[in-house]
């Protein structure tokens, strides 16, 4: 009896110690494969209809590529599918010159069957901007960017020239037109896969199944779970190094983290500041870092008493305190935000003043306004963490207090993270902690898509203020090609931000990655967006276990 | 015998009639009642009407609960609305991922209980005996979410030989045939399929010594005080004196008689089972129905909340009735009727 | 067990209770079990004095200070900070006036609206009464975390709600003790000497049952209690019940979880207090049924 229960526990420890040990063994599989923890699911595979990071991420950075794209690790633009632009001289006319040779993905679901060309442009464009196009009402969530940058209005006509040329004629002149292009909704599909699923009413697996030209292709996926690409073997760059990228949904970062020192990842998204500290203790561990072009902001929905008076905006703005929410958010990792744009952003304008953290002015401007005893708001703040901001919940906590001191009583309010961007486009809130990533090195991205009169309409003004002279005079800027004239108009917009008020401009955070060190090659980009391609791997080897070296 | 049989077919149905009137009551509380399983198919019951004069027409609770228990039965419980997908399809996504935990846990559970509990009630009262009851006692106190916790810290992150999440390393590319990863990698017909069945086997230790803590408790303690129960009857001891070694007289006379209360608490551990993997699923990430239905609730997603409720405790009533079913055949009182 | 009177030869029978206790106070593992719940309940009880801080106060300055015997910890709190700068002392002083009251509240709905409803059942025409038996194992048979998510789903999360949620989830542990109790003593010889003497269904119940009934009630009452300590914790743990910045002991494991690997503290304290008590209740409810069981005898 002894014997039986005494041998049993013993072959029960010994698998459990075997299985445990087995731990180290090099695997050749795990060598050509990459795996990145990130931090939330895609809305979907199609980056045409949605405006998040981690969308793009998931889909146009690895499964698309662009007419014109970023040259890695920089914001300066190269050619991609299109090899020349020829310009007139008005300003209005552009024609690309098409990249040859280039094949779409071959899948389980779909074989093409002639090379990339200008077809396949025209459906990509004339998809988002034709109303009546096949494809314009298959999904639900709309074309935020084609619509808020109002390429609708902006693009006369898509002209094939022939297979390998196509001419975009627009109303008036565009400055960041090119910079435009390389932003990833507008990422080329296939309008042959498209044609496709025409007759197989299929049509919403265009974006659920997707097909592009990039470098890796969609092989599987699992929602919340990760998701599987494999290498394009005939990618017109030639075939990666790799062969194949794994994306580990983790929204909790801490897991992030542990599944980096564990060795289940090899990259983790958005570290957050007590990881950058704990890094040192891993010597086999990278933090990359980069000056992110992002803002990060609370914006008062204008359409809603009382944040339609300028005094009480301008009041909350004294009474936040800006400096505290650097140091416990971001932990010092960023820079006090006072323009809707970031610092290292051309046409900066830093004489406009800071708002200062008072709160008798607050009370002040609150009395004035005739609120002396406050009012009760609701604080919106997604539960996910972000480039531009780690932690909107903690940040909401904190803010919700200052307000307190000044007699408003915030509720907060959450939804996951695509309720929440769905809510906040409906108009559902008094005041939203929201932020926006840079996607092409121009204001114009900054100012259009988050401030303008357009996007009020179209959901993406979260502070729904539209005022005709800061709407005139950003629109004028997105026209003109001289930069001073520009710079200029960009500048003044500022000022009138900063006395009109409709957000509190709060931070620019920087940007963080953590490696393992046998990832090779990967870059940060200014856009906070991750890319693959390039990227190349060191095999894992036997004596690999990074926990270890932790013990303290 | 089949009389046995008719019985538990009968408490089925009547259970399974019970859940399905609770989940109806659950789902008219919803903010959109219960449109998202009637609209769809209605115009097949009554051709020719929306299904918005449908959705007005519920005043008469039978006909709506008519409509409702068919679409049941017919395996549609709505589709979701965060992703669309249908509920019944994708519980059967995640759910085997929660058997295959659970049945780990059980197996851990019993694989250790019953031999702690046989040798407790050999040594009843000494102190090998009293360390058993009260380290039980102590597990049975401890909240599975800080358990797990504690484990993870200890295993995954300080000694690193159990990995921290999920069912499988993630460069091994599954296909979810069964949904059982221990079967599934073995039958991929992939080159890395061993290697694959033990990281599956690696991602399983910790999860299923949580979830099957508790469980282990409750086993342990009732194996001892069965056994010691039957272990102080007259037939073991003519056993004995017969001349039966030891392990013989504990596995084939007394663990027998000693069957029925444990099958009772195997019965009473399934509940167990889906509650703690509700917490074990979270802080693993494990891809199983409770963490899918506790991400339901956080996105508000109502019809999963109600595929989930009525689908897992579909299968705990099952699990019920079998369970219940096979003690009555174990145990000689019903077995000569 | 007689105690001798000085003067006369009057034996001095101790009431039920009385004999109860005595087991139980001979029973070392319960006793010690009990005066760790007392001082529990004790620190609850005091909790605005014993904590030297709001629990809901952020010291920005200091963020995830270690406990004070460590080199880097701070004498200014005992147990060391949080994630945001919270004394955790503080907060587990309050946590435990929140979960000993919270789960006080749960057990008082429950056992309340239970005992009332089992009481009615054993009294009421037998159809009824088996249809309410149906409904109550229906409810017992599911897992009860899931049967208390599902309902704050519905109802929304947050403190009330779970108190809500998982006093519906015992309920029926109360209706089924008090009826099966109620109809062991039914059969009784001295019940049925009542009813001959005429005694009214009131009179009856309230004079001859319900003393005697009490025993696996208060037995039931502790089991509650446990439970409904955990459950509480477990869904404050999933975000569902107490919200922050409530020092509920579940709802401060749900936030510090994720700093478990840089700030274990945050994760163990809060662990073991959750632990002691429930060990201490659970060894009463123990200590309880034993000193039953061998009054029974």
């Amino acid at each position: 009896m002894y014997k039986f229960s005494v041998f049993f526990l013993a072959a029960f420890g010994y698998s459990f110690v075997l299985v445990g040990c087995n731990n180290n063994q090099s695997s050749t599989v795990r060598d050509k494969i990459l795996v990145y923890c990130s931090e939330a699911s895609p809305q979907s595979f199609n980056p045409q209809l949605v405006t998040s990071g981690t969308t793009f991420d998931a889909s146009s950075r690895q499964i698309y590529n662009r007419l014109i794209e970023f040259s890695p690790g920089t914001s300066r633009i190269m050619g991609s599918l299109a090899t020349r632009w020829d310009i007139s001289a008005d300003g209005k006319q552009y024609i690309f010159y098409l990249r040859k040779g280039v094949q779409f993905q071959t899948t389980n679901f779909f074989q093409p069957t002639r090379h990339f060309n200008a077809d396949d442009v025209l459906f990509s464009f004339q998809r988002q901007w034709k109303k009546n196009h096949p494809f314009h009402n298959v999904s639900s969530l709309g074309f935020p960017y084609f619509e808020s940058m109002e390429l609708g209005k902006l693009i006369k006509n898509i002209v094939k020239l022939d297979d390998y040329r196509v001419k975009f004629v627009l109303n008036n002149p565009d400055a960041p037109f090119l910079a435009t292009l390389a932003m990833d909704f507008a990422s080329i599909l296939s309008a042959e896969y498209a044609h496709q699923l025409i007759p197989k009413n299929e049509l919403s697996s265009l974006d659920t199944q997707p097909v592009g030209t990039g470098p890796f292709q969609l092989t599987r996926y699992q929602a919340d779970a990760f998701i599987r690409y494999k290498a394009h073997p005939d990618y017109w760059k030639g075939k990666e190094q790799i062969d194949g990228l794994v994306f580990a949904i983790t929204p909790d970062p801490s897991l992030r983290f542990a599944r980096l020192i564990a060795g289940e990842c090899d990259l983790m998204a958005k570290p957050l500041p007590i990881h950058l500290r704990a890094v040192i203790d891993y010597p086999k561990l990278v933090t990359l870092s980069e000056p992110g072009s992002n803002i990060s902001y609370l914006a008062m929905n204008t359409t809603k008493k009382p944040f339609d008076d300028q005094k009480v905006r301008l009041a909350i703005n004294h009474a936040i305190n800006k400096k505290l929410l650097l140091k416990i958010i971001y932990h010092g990792n960023a820079e006090i935000a006072k323009n809707p744009i970031p610092p290292n952003m051309w046409s900066y304008n830093d004489t406009v003043s800071d708002i200062p953290f008072s709160l008798e002015k607050a009370r002040e401007l609150l009395d004035s306004a005739g609120y002396s005893k406050g009012f009760d708001m609701d604080l919106w703040a997604a539960p996910v963490q972000r480039t531009y901001n780690p932690n909107a919940i903690k940040m909401a906590k904190l803010i919700q207090q200052d307000l307190e001191k000044i007699n408003i009583h915030a509720k907060i309010v959450s939804y996951e993270f695509g309720t929440f961007l769905n809510k906040v486009k409906n108009g559902e809130h008094h005041a939203a902690l929201l932020g926006w990533i840079g996607d092409n090195g121009d204001p114009d991205n900054f100012f259009s898509s988050l401030l303008s009169c357009a996007a009020a309409r179209s959901g993406s003004n979260a502070s729904y203020w539209c005022d005709p002279d800061f709407d005139q005079i950003i629109t004028q800027a997105g026209q003109k090609s001289d930069l001073k004239a520009r710079t200029q108009l960009y500048r003044t917009a500022q000022e009138k931000f900063s006395q009109s008020s409709p957000w509190v401009p709060i931070a620019h955070s920087k940007q963080f990655i953590i490696t393992h060190e046998r990832v090779n090659n990967f870059h940060l980009t200014p856009t906070d967006g991750v890319y693959f391609s390039g990227v190349t791997l060191k095999p894992l080897h036997k004596t690999e276990q990074l926990s270890k070296q932790a013990e303290k | 015998m089949l009389y046995l049989v008719f019985r538990q077919l009968i408490h089925l149905v009547l259970s399974f009639f019970v859940l399905t009137i609770f989940t109806f009551s659950l789902a008219q509380l919803f903010p959109q009642g219960i449109s998202f399983i009637i609209e769809a198919e209605s115009n097949n019951i009554f051709s020719g009407e929306t299904s918005q004069n449908l959705v007005n027409q519920t005043s008469n609770f039978f006909v709506s609960y008519y409509q409702y228990i068919s679409q049941v039965l017919s395996g549609y419980f709505g589709l979701s609305t965060v992703r669309g997908t249908s509920v019944f399809d994708e519980f059967f996504i995640y759910f085997p991922a929660t058997l295959e935990l659970s049945f780990a846990a059980l197996f851990f559970a019993t694989g250790l209980g019953l031999p702690l509990g046989i040798f407790a009630a050999k040594h009843k009262h000494k102190w090998q005996d009293k360390v058993i009851v009260s380290t039980s006692l102590a597990g049975s106190s401890i909240p599975i979410f800080w358990w797990a916790m504690l484990l993870v810290l200890l295993f995954s992150l300080f000694l690193g030989i159990t990995p921290v999440a999920s069912r499988i390393g993630f460069e091994y590319d599954i296909l979810p045939i069964t949904g059982f990863m221990l079967i599934d990698t073995l039958i991929s017909n992939q080159d890395y399929a061993t290697e694959a069945f033990i990281s599956a086997l690696h991602h399983l230790i910790l999860p299923a010594i949580v979830l099957g803590t508790i469980p282990l408790t409750a086993i342990t303690r009732t194996t001892r005080s069965a056994m010691i129960g039957v272990l102080s009857e007259d037939y073991i001891r003519s056993a004995k004196t017969r001349g039966i070694s030891a392990v013989v007289v504990v596995w084939k006379y007394a663990l027998r008689n000693a069957m029925i209360p444990i099958m009772t608490t195997l019965s009473l551990q399934i509940s167990v089972l889906i509650a703690g993997s509700l917490l074990t699923e979270t802080i693993f990430s494990w891809p199983g129905a409770g963490k899918w239905l506790l991400e339901a609730v956080n996105r508000r997603d109502f019809p999963v909340i109600h595929g989930g409720i009525l689908a897992i405790a579909s299968f705990v009533i099952l699990s019920h009735i079998l369970l219940d079913f096979l003690s009555m055949l174990v145990d000689p009182k019903w077995r000569h009727r | 067990m007689t105690s001798q009177s000085q003067f006369y030869h009057q034996t001095r029978i101790p009431s039920t209770y009385a004999r109860w206790w005595g087991h139980f106070y001979d029973n070392k593992f319960s006793l010690m079990a009990l005066i760790v719940f007392i001082f529990i309940c004790l620190v609850a009880v005091f909790a605005d004095f014993l904590a030297p801080y709001d629990p809901t106060h952020t010291f920005i300055d200091a963020i995830h200070k270690p406990p004070s015997w460590y080199d880097l910890g701070d004498t200014r709190f005992l147990l060391g900070t949080d994630y945001i700068g919270r004394d955790i002392f503080s907060r587990l002083v309050f946590g435990a006036r929140l979960s000993l009251s919270l789960a006080g509240a749960v057990v008082l709905l429950s056992a309340s609206s239970g005992i009332f409803l089992g009481v009615l059942s054993s009294f009421a025409n037998p159809w009824l009464d088996a249809l309410m038996m149906r409904v109550m194992d229906f409810i017992l048979a599911l897992p009860s975390l899931l049967l208390a998510v599902v309902i704050v789903a519905v109802i929304g999360r947050g403190l009330p709600n779970a108190i809500y949620a998982v006093a519906i989830v015992l309920v029926p542990h109360f209706v089924l003790i008090t009826r099966s109790a109620i109809k062991h003593e039914i059969p009784k010889e001295y019940v049925t000497a009542m009813r001959l003497d005429g005694a009214s269904k009131t009179r009856l119940f309230y004079h001859s049952i319900l003393p005697n009934i009490l025993p696996p009630i208060i037995i039931q009452l502790t089991l509650a209690f446990s439970t409904a300590i955990l459950e509480i914790a477990s869904l404050g743990f999933l975000g569902l019940g107490a919200q922050a910045p409530h020092p509920e002991w579940g709802t401060i494991l749900s936030e510090s979880h994720n700093d478990i690997m840089f700030a274990s503290w945050t994760v163990t304290l809060p662990g073991l207090a959750i632990f002691f008590t429930l060990l201490s209740i659970n060894l009463i409810g123990d200590g309880l049924r034993d000193a039953m069981d061998l009054e029974q005898k």
